[in-house]
């Protein structure tokens, strides 16, 4: 039997991936569509704020996969949506490591996109109900 | 450039991802809350336990 949050969900209509697609390529937004504009903006200035300490920390953006751990670099700054995109093109963040704290912001810009995926899918998890 | 210094770095990965973690993991404000403390303490004392734990193997 779905509970009222389902059936308000349901009766909502449109496009169920919605949320999850935009909470993807803009930290915050699946929660913003869902009118949920505190949890929304703490997790953008979050997700933000951790990838933009990672690129002033001359953090890495993966471009290709070499190799298995490149790869995973790779997906997990995927993660970061538009930003990703925007600042490859923008041509932010450093192609080499060359300070210690490069490290760190290229750390900071995986988990990012990390965080990011985790906050679009919640962000589905509420539109769909299995989420209150 | 942004030159934290390693704890300074620690503290900041620890805010933002315990921040994710309450609101993503947990259903009322107040549960996200207590869990997004809970995340941030043992990110923070973890990271301490482990930086005294190689200080001593190290010496």
């Amino acid at each position: 039997m779905a509970n009222p949050q389902d059936k308000k969900n349901q009766a909502e209509g449109g496009f169920v991936y919605l949320p999850l697609i935009a909470g993807w390529l803009v930290p915050g937004a699946g929660h913003f569509l869902l009118r949920k504009w505190g949890r929304g903006a703490l997790l953008s200035a979050s997700i933000l704020g951790m990838f933009a300490i990672g690129i002033a920390m001359q953090g890495k953006l993966y471009a290709g996969a070499h190799d298995i751990l490149d790869m995973l670099g790779l997906a997990g700054d995927l993660g970061n949506g538009l930003l990703y995109i925007v600042s490859r093109a923008a041509g932010w963040g450093a192609d080499q490591i060359t300070v210690t704290t490069g490290d760190y912001g290229t750390r900071f810009i995986v988990v990012a996109g990390l965080l990011n995926v985790i906050s679009a899918v919640d962000a589905h998890n509420l539109r769909t109900g299995r989420k209150a | 450039m942004f030159r934290p210094s390693h704890f300074l770095a620690v503290l900041l990965f620890a805010l933002f991802a315990s921040v994710v973690f309450g609101i993503t993991q947990r259903e009322t404000p107040r549960k996200m809350v207590r869990y997004g403390l809970y995340c941030f303490v043992l990110f923070v004392g973890s990271a301490i336990v482990l930086s005294w734990l190689m200080f001593l193997i190290a010496r």
